[in-house]
């Protein structure tokens, strides 16, 4: 067996170049996806039939599809469809959007849920209306106990990034996979390349264990 | 002495199920009205219409001339004007209780921070909690709690207060403090309406004692009169167990 770890150094460059592209997507998709799901969860939790009915398709869809299927379906269908064509990067971002916002809509309904009823209705009672109750009671409440869930989609969406190799997008693992074309040293490479995702992940698990230190559980 | 809640044949359902059945009752201002019942006879219910908590399925309810069927906006004016204490407390567990008397006027009356504190003091002190100021909820006792939660309601300025069982998550010996706060009310001719089990209470305090079975009002009357002489047979039995 040759094993030289000394080649990493190398491509450290090109590495980090792909890591930061990995990042990028996943903060900005996260970002639209925490938007969707906040917006999606409220509507599954406090929406009449029609809007309820409008979130649940949508979660309905996006979970119960390969995250693969949404990205072929972004990329190759939608031009044939609608005429719309996306450039690679775009489309892996909104694909960790679309996703994301369907597990984080879920994650929020459910956050919304679990906070007593009671306390809605001590809300209302003193006249406050409806939105200022989700704003100022549920919403705080919910937001603590959303942060252990919420930070586990953080890392799934991170590492279904990589994924993005279908489209071409030079994220961390596509560019692993050049590195490796062109000289074959699978080890040394998918070794730096798991590090790095290591690296990110744990960070996240990290910056979530500070703001759960931070905020009491309710 | 003029009407500030009425009851015009009022009935309130769930799905098939009557809980409130044709009912009309006038509670006058300054009245401590004591609701009793067996469980499921819809006193809680009753109760809760009140403030638009539940919404009635039939008649109309008047409370300081809105009825209750008048749509969200005059919904929180009623809400403003009868303030609730529930069973369960219902602190908000992120705020102290200061804040959580504080809150409700900064929100719904638009008090200024430093006047809502001001006020907020005045109410826990007095409910003589005025060291608990900076605990939260998670902190105090339940007749503490529930303490707490009558300041917050008597912050917003109700000219009617209702009690849903204030009592009944207490310990014994905690229960005293609450009722004590209540009877403070009462002497400064608060309006109350009373869900409650604590037939002494009823007996001392209490203007007026209504016992409800099957969502219908089965006895109205004068708290000392009807507790030592129950006009019917189910009362009787009712109050032998409580």
């Amino acid at each position: 067996m040759n094993v030289d770890w000394s080649i990493i150094s190398g491509f450290l460059p090109q590495l980090i170049a792909g890591a930061r592209v990995t990042l990028y997507i996943t903060v900005v998709g996260l970002a639209g996806g925490m938007l969707i799901g906040a917006l999606v969860g409220l509507m599954r939790a406090y929406g009449g039939h029609l809007i309820n009915g409008i979130a649940f398709v949508y979660v309905e869809v996006i979970r119960g599809t390969p995250i693969v299927v949404q990205v072929m379906f972004l990329y190759f269908a939608l031009p044939v469809l609608a005429s719309i064509r996306i450039d690679p990067m775009t489309t892996a971002i909104l694909a960790i959007m679309i996703n994301a916002g369907a597990y984080i809509a879920e994650i929020v309904r459910g956050a919304v849920l679990s906070i007593s009823r009671g306390l809605t209705e001590a809300g209302l009672s003193i006249g406050l209306p409806r939105w200022k109750v989700v704003v100022h009671i549920v919403g705080p409440l919910a937001f603590r106990r959303l942060i252990p869930p919420l930070g586990n989609q953080c890392i799934v969406s991170l590492k279904d990034t990589s994924l993005f190799i279908v489209i071409g997008v030079s994220e961390l693992t596509r560019t692993g996979q050049e590195i490796m074309a062109s000289n074959f040293r699978a080890v040394e490479i998918w070794t730096a390349v798991a590090v790095f995702y290591l690296i990110m992940t744990g960070t996240l698990t990290m910056i979530l264990r500070m703001i759960e230190k931070r905020m009491r559980i309710l | 002495m003029s009407a500030i809640i009425q009851f015009h044949n009022v009935s309130k359902h769930f799905g098939s199920l009557k809980v409130i059945d044709e009912v009309d009752l006038e509670v006058h201002r300054g009245e401590v009205v004591v609701l009793v019942g067996p469980s499921g006879s819809g006193k809680s219910t009753l109760l809760r219409c009140i403030n638009g908590l539940e919404m009635i399925s039939g008649g109309d309810l008047i409370v300081d001339q809105l009825s209750v069927k008048g749509g969200n906006k005059v919904l929180r004016e009623i809400r403003q004007e009868a303030g609730m204490v529930f069973q369960q407390f219902n602190l908000f567990p992120q705020m102290t209780a200061l804040e959580n008397v504080a809150f409700g006027q900064r929100q719904v009356r638009h008090v200024g921070r430093t006047e809502a504190k001001r006020h907020a003091r005045e109410l826990l002190e007095k409910v003589g909690l005025a060291d608990k100021e900076a605990h939260y909820p998670h902190e105090l006792s339940g007749g503490q709690q529930q303490r707490v939660a009558i300041a917050r309601s008597l912050a917003i300025k109700p000219k009617v207060m209702l009690f849903d069982e204030p009592t009944s998550a207490l310990d014994p010996e905690l229960k005293q403090e609450v009722l004590n706060v209540m009877r403070t009310l009462a002497d400064e001719h608060m309006t109350m309406v009373v869900v409650t089990h604590e037939m002494s209470f009823a007996k001392q305090v209490g203007t007026r004692l209504i016992f409800m079975e099957h969502g219908k009002i089965a006895v109205d009357g004068k708290p000392a009169d009807v507790i030592d002489s129950p006009p019917n047979d189910r009362m009787r039995d009712f109050l032998r167990h409580v």
